[in-house]
């Protein structure tokens, strides 16, 4: 964050004044400016009163259906969302991703954890207002020994040019546009194979795995592309 | 039925009430009076009333639920201040029938109700036939029943009644109904003022009867069933006198008493007889049982026969008689080894015509029964004549069916070709006459008496017209062939009934053979179910069978009352149909087709009682709804009920004891697991408790640095254990509550090692981990997200109970089924002994040290993933140290084939 512009405002909308109070402590001393509330009611009034960058949603709200709060906003504001949630709760991750949340957090979560995706949530919400005049989107990605240069279509690893079908560049680019957020099955199947083939997840699986074995040095512990279980997949952040 | 030590009704109720023993019964049973005369006329109404304005002014919750008023402007006085329930409206042919609404009366359910007529039958479409059934009904529902009877109306005095009056009253009341009566009340009136009433009009006389009836009264005949009512009542007063004599010693009489046995046949005096024999066993306060002798002769009976049999056997349980049904050739010899068999000590028997025989006149029924009859009393009642069913109709023969006339020929033309072949070779005439003397034996053998005594004349005439001279002609010069005739007539006869015996045996074997395999096959494989459902199939199959008929078991299932198996079968879809198994249900009694109750019913409904109550109802429907009137079928279809009714308790005792089990396990675990989760739970929240508020309080001596983040990784590591810990115990809820539903999908099976490994990258950072899979990309079938669960939960495992910086290994390899993963680390290995223990829930390593926290939950989950998906999980040791854990996962089929198009692109070539 340049120190010109001003401090990003977060909005929290969490039930648990504890879950609350440590965020808002996290994120205070972190530079952010923190709006909360404990109801969808009261979180779709402070959104409207005073739009924030980003909003952490928790799924299990008492007055409504998180879902549905987000494809509410989602209908006049494409503001970042960052969604909290516990492990067992996969279909609902799913659903929310799918109504437009960009990211999710299970609970419990580590600050480092939290700002790391925040960060990134962040960033997207910059390159995709780059699209209408914001700040580039940067054509090369680079982690650890990987580097992927969206414009020549080339990947190197090491150094040495990777040999990548057309299919599986598709897929890699597809998760350097999107590094760092978690990318569910569908989306990726849609992005990549079109909208006809949102089911065969195993496709899915078998491309990435044939990409960890062209870019990770041990492909069953990754470091590049991670799995998100029962959820997708998500691009280590650049360095 | 068959308890030899049985009580009699009254004898039980008169028990009853000497004792006040209570809870016989678990609904108090009303109590019943009656209101006896030996006329209409005499004052029961009347007296009924009264009684019933006496018992309302005393505060009583007296309804008048019928009473008829004959217009009596006395009777209309006192039904005034009464309440009184509305009559029902049956409709029949173009008229409207008043009746006594049951149903309203236990709806209201008041303490006494008024009936009137306890003899009068209903109009058909009600519940019962009888109104004394109706009673029966409000008395077992607790409901106390005033009511009136006049003597002739008592069944077992019926014919006595049309002896002295010339009239045969319809209407009666079966003996027991009477006798039970709590109270007896007669009201009686010197015949003189009866009359006298009569010619002032004020006895009601319904205008279509009034010259019967006028004949009725007249004042011999009055006399006559005076004496009757008073020696009736005088009878009953002697029973209470009696019964408060002996007080708990009433049970003697039945124990010690006479029994009494009347044979039944299908003769029109045969009910007679059984009337006869009831007042005797009233007089004699004895048990009276009827007994009729099936055999191959009543097996044939005429439709009309059977039918008045069946009448009869049904007037003798009316009546109070047991009644059984023997099998056997013969009546006597049955009839005096049952007697013998149940310590009868006098017979009943109405006197039987003696029959003409050949030479001599044949001892008859009667004659043999006494003299058979040794210590046992035998009393002949006078009759209009009842010849043995069996001696009647063996004159009338059966039908001898064309193929034995066709045999018959054949056999003749046999004899007569090989006779030919003799006279041919010139032999004596006495070959001849044996050869056809043969020809009749075979016939008679063969054929029956009919074809033989065919075979005998057509012998002679053929040995007559062939080889007797004249030839040719049937003209018989010699008398000496007379001789051959009768003696080929007599050995076709006595071959023919001796066969006959034997055959009729032989069936009569057969069929009771039949009944008892039956039975043995019914009981066997009954004993073999446990389940209800199985039960009621295997009950409706085997009932279609032995019966030919249509069988449905019905049980309480939710408050409703339904098939166990889903029919097809239309008359069980019925609502009234349901109805009438859910009555049969409520009262522990039969009903439907064939009974008195609910007769419009499709079906018969016999309920399934045990001990312990009413267990279901068994519907039987047949054509023909006579056939399970014949006493026989009917009492093989009750114990074929009381047999399933035994099995569907015994089967839910079963399931009872199982939910009682699958609870005190589920009881067990609850605690186990509070227990041990509330330890594991604590433990890491005072760690937390602990650490944080040592960082809390640093104001007066600040922590080191150093320890201030040894202090806050600690608060960490807790809190992610914690964490661990109700993943686990969500899962357990999830995978135990059965609600889970397993996403199999195909997954490289490195991906879910990856992620597993990813969560436990803090807690794994100072172990060497080798990841060895197949060169090939290995896929398995399975929930990634549980795989996922079962491999954290083993390495968090492995790093429970391994030291510090030990290796781990995981490794993934196919299976002919499937794949099989192994997660094996160096540590001190497990306990021999309780490695088939280590899966269970809750249960904790003993190698783990004694601080080492986890519910033991792990593994048990593990466990249940792992067998949800089809696989197995097991443990071992491994050779140079060290367990090993692997898992079995089996796939559906082969992977799916996923084609990899090579156009390489982006590369710099």
């Amino acid at each position: 964050m340049s120190p010109s512009a001003p401090a990003p405002l977060v909005a929290i909308i969490e039930d648990e004044a504890g879950i609350r109070r440590f965020l808002q402590a996290a994120l205070v001393s972190h530079g952010f400016q923190v709006r909360e509330a404990g109801t969808a009611r009261d979180g779709l009034r402070t959104i409207t009163d005073e739009p924030p960058d980003l909003i952490v949603l928790d799924l299990g709200l008492p007055d409504r259906d998180g879902k549905d709060l987000i494809r509410d906003i989602r209908g006049w504001s494409s503001v970042p969302i960052l969604i909290l949630s516990a492990r067992d709760q996969e279909r609902e991750k799913i659903a929310a991703l799918d109504a437009g949340a960009d990211d999710y957090l299970t609970k419990p979560f580590g600050v480092g954890e939290l700002l790391a995706r925040i960060r990134v949530a962040l960033r997207h919400r910059l390159q995709s207002a780059s699209d209408h005049g914001g700040a580039a989107r940067p054509s090369t990605y680079q982690c650890g020994p990987v580097t992927i240069d969206l414009a020549a279509r080339r990947v190197f690893r090491d150094g040495q040019d990777v040999k990548l079908t057309k299919r599986e560049f598709d897929l890699l680019a597809t998760l350097v546009r999107h590094a760092g957020k978690v990318l569910t099955h569908r989306f990726l199947l849609r992005e990549v194979w079109g909208p006809l083939n949102t089911q065969e997840t195993h496709y899915l699986r078998v491309f990435v795995a044939n990409l960890r074995k062209k870019l990770e040095a041990d492909p069953a512990r990754p470091n590049l592309i991670l799995t998100e279980q029962g959820i997708g997949y998500r691009l280590a952040d650049p360095d | 039925m068959n308890d030899a030590e049985r009580p009699t009704p009254e004898q039980m109720l008169a028990r009853l009430k000497a004792e006040g023993e209570p809870g016989v019964e678990e609904r108090r049973r009303g109590r019943l009076k009656v209101f006896f005369g030996y006329a209409a006329g005499v004052g029961k109404t009347y007296a009924m009333l009264q009684e019933a304005r006496r018992l309302q002014a005393a505060g009583e919750d007296v309804v008048v639920g019928y009473v008829e008023p004959h217009g009596r402007p006395e009777t209309e006085a006192l039904l005034a201040g009464l309440e009184q329930l509305p009559v029902r409206q049956v409709p029949y042919h173009g008229t409207v029938l008043r009746e006594f609404d049951l149903d309203a009366a236990l709806v209201r359910r008041p303490a006494v109700i008024l009936v009137d007529e306890l003899a009068h039958t209903n109009a058909p479409g009600l519940r019962h036939a009888k109104r004394w059934q109706d009673v029966e009904e409000l008395l077992a529902a607790g409901i106390d029943v005033d009511t009136t009877c006049n003597v002739q109306h008592v069944e077992s005095l019926n014919d006595v009644v049309a002896q002295i009056s010339g009239v045969t009253v319809s209407e009666t009341v079966p003996d027991d109904v009477f006798l039970r009566a709590d109270e007896l009340a007669l009201i009686d009136l010197p015949p003189d003022d009866l009359l006298e009433r009569l010619q002032e009009g004020k006895v009601y006389i319904p205008a279509q009867a009034e010259r019967a009836l006028r004949n009725f009264f007249r004042k011999e005949n009055l006399v006559a069933l005076r004496e009757l009512a008073l020696r009736r009542t005088a009878e009953r007063v002697h029973v209470d006198v009696q019964t408060a004599r002996t007080g708990r010693g009433a049970l003697a009489p039945w124990a010690t008493g006479e029994r009494l046995l009347v044979c039944v046949g299908p003769s029109p005096t045969s009910a007679k007889v059984i009337r006869a024999a009831k007042r005797l066993a009233n007089a004699l306060q004895a048990d009276l049982m009827a007994v009729h002798v099936e055999n191959a002769a009543t097996a044939r009976l005429s439709e009309k026969d059977r039918s008045r049999l069946l009448a009869h056997l049904r007037l003798a349980e009316r009546l109070g008689a047991e009644t059984v049904t023997l099998t056997g050739d013969d009546l006597v010899t049955e009839a005096l080894q049952f007697a013998r068999l149940r310590n009868v000590t006098k017979i009943v028997i109405g006197k039987s015509e003696p029959v003409r025989g050949w030479f001599r006149r044949a001892p008859t029924v009667t004659d043999r029964l006494i003299h058979e009859s040794g210590d046992i009393d035998v009393y002949v009642i006078r009759g209009a004549g009842e010849p043995h069913p069996e001696t009647a109709l063996k004159l009338r023969g059966e039908r001898v069916p064309l193929s034995a006339w066709v045999g018959t020929a054949a056999v003749l033309l046999a004899c007569t070709a090989v006779s030919l072949l003799w006279w041919e070779l010139g032999w004596t005439e006495a070959n001849l006459v044996m050869t056809y003397l043969v020809g009749v034996i075979v016939v008679g053998a063969r054929y029956g008496r009919w074809p033989s005594v065919a075979a005998s004349i057509l012998s002679v005439l053929m040995f007559d017209i062939l080889f007797t001279e004249p030839y040719y002609t049937v003209i018989v010069e010699d008398s000496q062939y007379a001789v051959t005739f009768l003696v080929m007539l007599s050995v076709g006869l006595v071959t023919s009934t001796l066969m006959t015996r034997i055959r009729r045996q032989a069936v009569l074997a057969q069929a009771s053979e039949q009944r008892t395999t039956s039975l043995y096959e019914l009981s066997r494989k009954l004993a073999a179910l446990a389940d209800t459902r199985q039960i009621a199939a295997f009950t409706e199959r085997i009932i279609a069978e032995v019966f030919d008929a249509e069988a449905i078991v019905l049980l309480p299932h939710d408050g409703s009352f339904q098939p166990v198996v889903d029919h097809r079968a239309a008359f069980a879809a019925d609502a009234s149909e349901i109805a009438v198994a859910q009555w049969v249900y409520d009262r522990g009694q039969p009903a439907g087709r064939g009974t008195d109750t609910l007769p419009a019913a499709r079906a018969l409904y016999l309920p399934l009682t045990t001990a312990d109550g009413t267990r279901g109802v068994l519907a039987v429907r047949h054509e023909d709804a006579d056939r399970f009137l014949i006493p026989q079928t009917r009492r093989l279809l009750e114990t074929y009920a009381s047999l399933i009714a035994a099995a569907l308790e015994r089967a839910e005792l079963i399931e009872e004891s199982r939910a009682a089990e699958v609870r005190a396990e589920t009881e067990r675990l609850r605690s186990t697991l509070l227990a041990s989760v509330s330890h594991d739970i604590r433990t890491p929240l005072a760690v937390i408790a602990g650490a944080s508020s040592s960082l809390l309080e640093e104001r007066g001596t600040p922590v080191e640095p150093s320890l201030r983040r040894e202090l806050l990784a600690t608060i960490f590591d807790e809190a992610d254990r914690l964490t661990h810990l109700v993943e686990n115990l969500l899962r357990l809820t999830q995978l135990s509550a059965g609600k889970f539903q397993l996403q199999k999908e195909w997954h490289p099976v490195e991906d879910v090692i990856g992620s597993a490994l990813n969560r436990l990258k803090r807690s794994l950072q100072d172990r060497p981990i080798n990841v060895s899979l197949p060169d090939e990309l290995l896929m398995g079938q399975f929930d990634a997200t549980l795989i996922e669960q079962v491999l954290v939960n083993l390495f968090e495992n492995a790093l429970r109970y391994t030291p510090h910086g030990t290796p781990l290994a995981i490794t993934g390899r196919p299976w002919h089924r499937g794949i099989v993963l192994e997660v094996a680390d160096r540590g001190p290995g497990l306990v021999p002994d309780e490695i088939d223990e280590i899966f269970e829930t809750f249960q904790r390593g003993r190698s783990a040290p004694a601080d080492s926290r986890g519910a033991g939950l792990g593994l048990a989950i593990c466990r249940a993933i792992v067998e949800a998906h089809g696989g197995q999980i097991t443990a071992a040791n491994r050779e140079g140290g060290g367990a090993v854990f692997t898992l079995e996962l089996p796939a559906d089929g082969p992977p799916p084939v996923v084609t990899l198009t090579h156009d390489p692109e982006g590369a710099a070539t």
